[in-house]
């Protein structure tokens, strides 16, 4: 029989308060608990029900859905379900990635909601073992002509900096862009990639009886109380009082605790069972999950817990979600060389408790149980099978593609390079410290990021990606696109695509319209998961993404990496010499739904989406792939938001070189957003291979110039540009934005 | 040559300055900002980072790490004292170089890569550039703003101290100043990270020279 703490509602008071419903538990669940316990739950135990069955902790109404994720070839070492993914890279290494959100936290406090995403994430992957080499960004926030806005920007930007530049874990890509719909529900999405040695691969298990239970890092404070049913839930503006559920971040501490950690895993691999960092839910989560994965028992002597307040009850201890954190779980008897390592680093290390055989969670304080209850009973939310419902809006979509209104096509493209989702976001980037580590091979700016493996010819190309406008028109077309894209990017540098993370940032699940689209997102993520052999190995689910009712567009970011081979081989999108020929690969099509043209032009985006070609994506991918391998490529560029014209911009922009083409389409084409194409660069000496290697996919439109002008010939028209007024507008116009 | 890298709590840059040293052949190794004996090290380099998190004032906690008195004894006995980034902001709490580091003229951290002009080529440090060389090198700070009072700013500049100058001034410091060396010449400081412009496969080499410079004056004096 557990007893209660002093001063809490006695088990009688939370039944009759219901107390349990403004942590998130409805009172069918609770029911279901009363009849699993046989007797009513006290506070402690009703207060670690709501975290573990929060969606955000149990992914109870995702779940059904996540489980058609496709996510085992034969480079998967770990899918779905631990800390984050693994993919096998060869020469007994191993890349390790995931993707997590901190959307709620940053729209409530922008720095600290940011500062914590990072560290976060960063956590999950030294807990796998491996040693952190990247991190990118996924961001999207309401228009910049908001004032709050600029401030949730202004504090993201600064949080992320904050926090990955301290740590020195490089921040090397992502992409942010601007709407509407993300003006009351801002998301910050942040992956991270590490590296290790196949042979240091640890998991959060808790196997053994008597085993240790070991918490390292920073003290447990009041910062972030279940937090993990903040984040389940809709915001309303009418909930200020939701900023005390924000953690605050210390990267000083996250980097006494990765090196230790590290260092731990190296010399001790062992005697450590497993390890887990505390996220959402913090030890509540982290230390019933290691036991339900190994089917064991676990009980926790909660006055061993280190604190940084005082009087902190069970409750408080069990849902904070202070940052900085760890359980380890070792051998029993060789806890003291654990202990050691992490207090010489000046780190609190504690065992707190231990594995046992009975299956149950027992937490005591104060020489009295406080809970105990099943664990597997605790780490299965009653699942949630919810209706779904095609959008009304899709069928209202009409089939006509918008067309581009141009009079003056030079202003056109002029006020397109200035749209903040087109406009170089290099005045935000160079807040973050892309260098250090000293491995960055290809800096934030181009399609992916390259990270060389040090001591080997090996990089890893990482990004992320997603048009969100795209799935608001067609949810399962538009995720196709989102990998699609994603592989682009990634193929660009050279690398062949071997994995997927994601961020599916989704309203909210109880609407069926909503459900629908999750649904349909993860199926068009698989479609071309498959094709291209990138498994969905890892990833996060953030609902609830509304406010005051409006929800955002569905929004699955895609975060994928890629492995090249050779490093010298890395390509670039910058034009290279003057006098290289510049080629379109893939067809140009009347695409203008969902485009940057149309929402420029008409404010909105409408219409039925244009139309995705897996074999002519897979074409295209595999000709770029093998042109560079072959060396005969000097530039490429994947093209997607404000299409070819945007594209050739780019490559001139980074190359500081113009160009002359002849496009020979109609001015408004220069504007679509046809998938499947890339702008390559190919020195004269090459081009007979490459056109013989790309046959009838690749078009020759011009050439690389010196000349101050960019010159392009329509069917309709001249246009003349000069590059430098056109890369002020394209450079600077995030600043101006932002200072308006 | 045998060099210690100085890992303070908080250090991030201790490892690339490590692998941008042994790739030039120095027998280097990391050092516990916890220990407490430098002897046998003919260079110590203090890296950048955030250390002891860089809460108070930059470097204001790392200079009262046990490490500073062999730093310092070794400052004295001559030997080479090369501090980066946060290494530099260490320097000039610990008193070893005149001035301090501010927070930048424009707050925010800002990593970029900036040109770099040699103000004295007759230095350990610069000797194997083209005096006439402008090189591009990463900067990565938030509090580089080079700021000493006029006094010292004329002696340093009368004994042309000053080794490293901004073309294009990126944080506000005094009189461009991206780097300098005490009257000796034995202990020096710059914010810009010239172990991040060694290898090419960050597309970046200007950094080289800088240890090509390091290296022929210690074998010279050898």
């Amino acid at each position: 029989m557990t007893t209660v703490t002093s001063n809490e509602l006695t088990p009688e008071q939370v039944r009759d308060s219901k107390i349990y419903t403004q942590w998130g538990l409805t009172e069918a669940e609770y029911d279901l608990i009363v009849a699993e316990l046989k007797r009513l739950p006290n506070f402690t135990e009703a207060g670690i029900f709501s975290g573990m069955w929060s969606e955000h902790v149990s992914y109870k109404k995702s779940k059904p859905i996540l489980r058609k994720f496709w996510s085992t070839n034969e480079r998967v070492l770990q899918g779905p379900g631990e800390g984050a993914g693994i993919l096998d890279i060869g020469d007994g290494q191993a890349v390790v990635f995931k993707a997590e959100s901190h959307n709620h936290p940053s729209f409530v406090e922008p720095y600290e909601g940011a500062a914590t995403g990072v560290g976060g994430i960063l956590r999950d992957i030294f807990s796998m073992g491996a040693q952190p080499i990247a991190v990118l960004d996924s961001l999207r926030f309401g228009e910049l002509d908001d004032a709050h806005t600029k401030h949730i920007v202004d504090g993201v930007i600064a949080g992320i900096a904050g926090y990955g530049n301290a740590i020195g874990i490089p921040t090397v890509g992502g992409e942010i862009s601007f709407d509407n719909v993300y003006a009351g529900n801002p998301l910050v999405n942040v992956m991270a990639v590490g590296l290790m040695d196949q042979a240091a691969m640890q998991v959060g298990q808790a196997k053994g009886v008597g085993n240790a239970i070991i918490y390292v890092g920073a003290k447990t404070g009041r910062d972030g109380i279940n937090g993990a049913s903040f984040a389940s839930a809709e915001f309303s503006t009418e909930h200020e009082s939701d900023r005390s559920a924000v953690q605050v971040g210390d990267p000083f501490l996250e980097k006494l605790v990765m090196d230790a950690t590290l260092k731990a895993v190296r010399e001790h691999s062992d005697i450590i069972v497993g390890i887990q960092d505390m996220g959402a839910a913090g030890l509540l989560s982290s230390s019933s999950e290691m036991a339900a994965k190994a089917g064991m028992g676990i009980t926790l002597d909660l006055n061993k817990v280190p604190q940084r307040e005082t009087h902190m009850t069970p409750y408080e201890l069990m849902l904070s979600e202070s940052q900085e954190r760890m359980l380890l779980v070792v051998k029993r008897g060789e806890e003291q060389a654990i202990l050691d390592l992490f207090q010489a680093a000046d780190l609190d290390a504690v065992v707190i408790g231990e594995v046992t055989d009975n299956g149950r969670y027992v937490l005591s304080f104060n020489d009295e149980i406080v809970a105990d209850v099943p664990i597997d009973f605790l780490t299965h939310a009653p699942k949630q099978d919810l209706p779904m419902a095609e959008p009304k809006r899709l069928a209202a979509f009409t089939a006509d593609q918008y067309q581009p209104e141009l009079t003056d096509v030079k202003q056109t493209i002029l006020d397109l390079l200035a749209q903040p989702t087109i406009a170089s976001k290099a005045s935000l980037f160079r807040h973050f410290d892309s260098m250090v580590r000293a491995d960055t091979a290809i800096k934030p700016g181009g399609d992916a990021s390259l990270v060389r493996v040090r001591g080997t010819k090996k990089a890893l190309a990482m990004t992320t990606d997603v048009n969100a406008r795209y799935l608001y028109l067609n949810p399962r077309v538009g995720a196709k696109m989102a990998v699609a894209e994603a592989a682009r990017n990634i193929v660009a540098t050279g690398a062949l695509p071997i994995g997927i993370t994601d961020g599916l940032n989704f309203g909210s699940p109880d609407n069926p319209e909503v459900y629908y689209e999750l649904d349909q997102a993860v199926a068009g993520i698989n479609d071309v998961a498959k094709q291209l052999n990138t498994p969905i190995i890892s990833g996060n689910v953030s609902l609830y993404n509304e406010t005051d009712g409006q929800a955002i567009y569905p929004t699955p970011m895609i975060g994928m990496v890629g492995l090249l081979d050779n490093v010298d081989h890395a390509t670039t999108i910058g034009f290279k010499q003057a006098g290289d020929a510049i080629y379109v690969i893939g067809a140009t099509q009347d695409s203008f739904n969902g485009s940057e043209i149309q929402k420029m032009q008409t404010g909105t985006i409408d219409g039925q989406l244009f139309g995705f070609d897996d074999a002519a994506e897979m074409a295209a991918q595999t000709l770029v792939r093998q042109a560079i391998g072959q060396q005969l490529v000097a530039s490429a560029h994947d093209l997607a938001e404000g299409g070819l014209i945007v594209g050739l911009l780019e490559s001139s922009f980074a190359g500081h070189l113009s160009f002359n083409v002849n496009v020979n389409l109609a001015s408004q084409y220069l504007f679509a957003e046809t998938p499947s194409r890339f702008v390559v660069s190919v020195a004269a000496e090459n081009s007979a291979a490459f056109e013989a290697l790309a046959g009838g996919l690749a078009t020759r439109i011009g050439d690389v110039t010196t000349g101050d002008d960019v010159v392009v010939t329509t069917t309709t028209e001249e246009i003349v540009l000069s590059r430098e007024a056109a890369q002020k507008v394209y450079q600077e116009s995030i600043s101006w934005q932002l200072k308006a | 040559m045998k060099a210690a890298v100085i890992s303070f709590p908080g250090s991030n840059c201790d490892f690339d300055m490590l692998y941008a040293l042994q790739d030039f052949g120095v027998d280097a190794q990391i050092v516990s900002a916890k220990e407490n004996d430098l002897t046998g090290f003919d260079a110590i380099f203090l890296p950048g980072g955030f250390s002891y998190g860089d809460y108070l004032r930059t470097g204001a906690i790392a200079r009262f790490s046990p490490i500073m008195s062999a730093v310092t004894q070794a400052a004295n006995d001559g030997k080479l004292i090369v501090g980066i980034c946060n290494g530099f902001q260490i320097l000039t709490e610990a008193g070893l170089l005149p001035g301090q580091l501010l927070v930048n003229a424009t707050p925010g951290f800002i990593c970029d890569e900036v040109p770099l002009r040699i103000a004295n080529p007759q230095t350990a440090f610069t000797n194997a550039y083209d005096p006439a060389e402008t090189m591009m090198i990463p900067i990565a700070h938030g509090e580089g703003n080079y700021f000493a009072d006029d006094a010292t700013l004329a002696k340093l500049e009368e004994n042309q101290q000053v080794v490293f100058r901004y073309e294009e001034n990126p944080n506000g410091s005094a009189h461009d100043i991206a780097g300098i060396m005490n009257e000796q010449g034995n202990v020096f400081g710059m914010m810009p990270h010239p172990e991040r412009a060694v290898d090419a496969v960050t597309g970046n080499i200007d950094g080289q020279n800088f240890f090509k410079s390091i290296l022929s004056g210690i074998l010279a004096r050898a």
